[in-house]
């Protein structure tokens, strides 16, 4: 089956559309010979010039959600564009939390399975994806067997988002149909947990610390190197779980995925749900004080020590300098 | 309140994993534990379940009435499971187990579902939402805090900004992460009691769910390959002797980070 027509759930936010939505966008330009993109939001119009420069010839508009989660309206605008007769042979979704919601919602409307956790995509007749498996040690090649539409979750920095030089997308507005109870689902406040200096899926440097740093004032040290490296601190999911650092600072699978220059993993074990969010970083360094820990399989560089020794003394070395 | 806990038991994650050389299944066919990720819907549901007549109702899909994962979460205090097993279903894709877990979960007549965010093993993250989607029920994902407010249920959502308070009216959907409560361990006498709580077993006919639509033959995709990936390799590990912080030092000023 030939890959003609393609379709991106674009995620719009505060400063535009995400980085992960112009990485499918770029990707579905090529893979695919039409991209459209299927937005929401309060002011999709003044993003369309972003969308078409990154390839989509057109946007469904969802329109303004009030607050509704957009996982149901959104899979539902979709289905009714499909059941109206429009043929999208593949869908490209982020792995967002939005993201996942909208394909779950969506595969069932279709009663079409998903493959997630995408992170390659080739076309030789139809599409093949890659998926890393265990932590990144092994990579799974899958295809769908059915009917499109294919319905396809990609993980962040699977890709390099590329402009292609498109003119502004054509705003098509397509409401949700009445979703009944199961759009019953509302926000009611935001809360932005801010942080200063680089973005965690931007920075060239990042510093995260893990369950070794012991407490919750020890992660200062984190946010001291992350500064004097011009970088960002992250955490891994335990210490984000025990309340000592925002969700918005977790690396790993259900947090970000980044690939920066250089990745400074402090008193983190390297579980496979940490791993497959950083083990893309170009250059790792590993402090840990067990020798046996994951992450040594991955750095460039182990220091096996304390980090409140260790810490304390590169802290200092670098001030130095 | 009928709090429905959805809870998979897996290969133990402490060993390592395996894929069928043939299926490319993840062999399932040795000791399966509860994921821990599930312990803290199971948690939950104990904690908004404290009321007269008041239940938390474990589903589960597993193979060969495997039920030792569902006894740790009824000896943490769960009343009751339905397990769906069947041959038919090894090889089932995500969606098709939400269609197990879907039929399972409609007899227990839930106000309330719980879920993990995603299982550790498949680790799809698609099968909360389509639960709820199969269930005709609004959902709320990646659940930080919940509280329930007579027919209504409050939420902290994690977002990638930070996190949004959500509000929808029960019955619902509600995946957690691990942070939204800390799991207690089975006393003995919970230990002792899980082996006599019933365990409902229903096989895909007595789902009424298609049978062509579930297992491997339902599953609409397929792994054609698997392999290794090169190892990174060549890493320097060094034992800090006083040294590791100057070690790093050097090492960041040959990357020209410093």
């Amino acid at each position: 089956m030939a890959v003609n027509n393609v379709w991106v759930v674009a995620e719009i936010a505060e400063s535009g559309p995400t980085s992960l939505t112009l990485e499918l966008l770029t990707e579905a330009r090529a893979i695919g010979t039409n991209v459209s993109a299927v937005t929401w939001g309060p002011d999709t119009a003044s993003h369309a010039g972003v969308l078409g420069e990154y390839g989509a010839a057109q946007v469904y508009d969802v329109g303004d959600l009030g607050g509704t989660l957009p996982g149901v309206p959104v899979a539902a605008s979709i289905a009714a564009l499909i059941e109206g007769g429009d043929r999208p042979d593949a869908l490209l979704i982020p792995a967002s939390y939005d993201g996942r919601d909208v394909a779950g919602r969506l595969s069932v409307r279709l009663d079409r399975p998903v493959l997630t956790n995408v992170v390659g995509l080739s076309e030789n007749g139809g599409l093949s994806t890659q998926h890393t498996l265990f932590g990144g040690t092994v990579v799974a090649t899958a295809h769908f067997t059915g009917e499109g539409p294919h319905l396809f979750v990609v993980r962040a920095k699977s890709f390099t988002a590329e402009p292609g030089g498109g003119g502004a997308a054509e705003v098509v507005s397509v409401p949700a149909p009445d979703t009944g109870a199961t759009g019953a689902a509302k926000v009611t406040a935001r809360h932005v947990e801010e942080r200063s200096g680089p973005k965690l899926d931007e920075a060239s440097v990042i510093v995260s610390g893990g369950r070794g740093l012991g407490s919750a004032e020890s992660y200062q040290m984190i946010e001291e190197l992350a500064g004097l490296l011009h970088g960002a601190a992250g955490a891994s999911r335990a210490i984000v779980d025990a309340g000592w650092v925002p969700y918005s600072s977790q690396v790993g699978q259900t947090g970000k995925t980044v690939k920066p220059n250089l990745y400074v993993a402090c008193g983190i074990s390297g579980a496979t749900q940490h791993l497959v969010g950083m083990k893309g970083s170009k250059h790792i360094v590993a402090i840990n004080k067990d020798q046996d820990a994951p992450i040594f399989s991955v750095a460039d560089l182990g220091i096996v020590g304390d980090v409140h020794k260790v810490l304390p003394a590169l802290i200092e070395a670098l001030k130095n300098l | 309140m009928n709090v429905v806990v959805c809870v998979k038991q897996i290969p133990d994650p402490a060993a390592p994993p395996a894929l069928d050389p043939n299926t490319h299944n993840l062999d399932r066919t040795g000791k399966l534990i509860l994921d821990d990720s599930d312990a803290y819907g199971v948690e939950m549901g104990l904690q908004l379940t404290s009321g007269e007549g008041d239940e938390v109702i474990l589903v589960s899909m597993a193979p060969g009435g495997e039920t030792s994962g569902l006894r740790t979460a009824l000896a943490m205090g769960a009343a009751r499971a339905i397990l769906v097993s069947d041959d038919s279903l090894a090889g089932s894709d995500a969606l098709g187990t939400a269609k197990m877990l879907a039929a399972a979960i409609k007899r227990a007549e839930p106000d309330l579902v719980l879920t993990a965010t995603e299982s550790t093993d498949g680790y799809t993250g698609t099968i909360p939402a389509q639960i709820a989607e199969l269930l005709g029920f609004p959902s709320i994902t990646f659940a930080k805090k919940i509280a329930v407010d007579g027919s209504t249920v409050r939420v902290e959502r994690q977002t990638e900004a930070g996190y949004d308070e959500v509000e929808s009216p029960l019955p619902a959907v509600v995946s957690v992460t691990a942070g939204v409560v800390e799991p207690r361990y089975p006393s003995f006498k919970g230990i002792m009691a899980a082996k006599s709580k019933p365990v409902e077993v229903l096989s895909v006919a007595d789902t009424g769910v298609p049978a062509d639509q579930v297992g491997a033959a339902g599953a609409g995709q397929e792994i054609t390959d698997v392999s290794k990936v090169e190892d990174r390799g060549g890493g320097e590990i060094v034992v800090d002797e006083g040294d590791g912080a100057q070690r790093i030092v050097t090492f960041l000023q040959e990357l020209k980070v410093v």
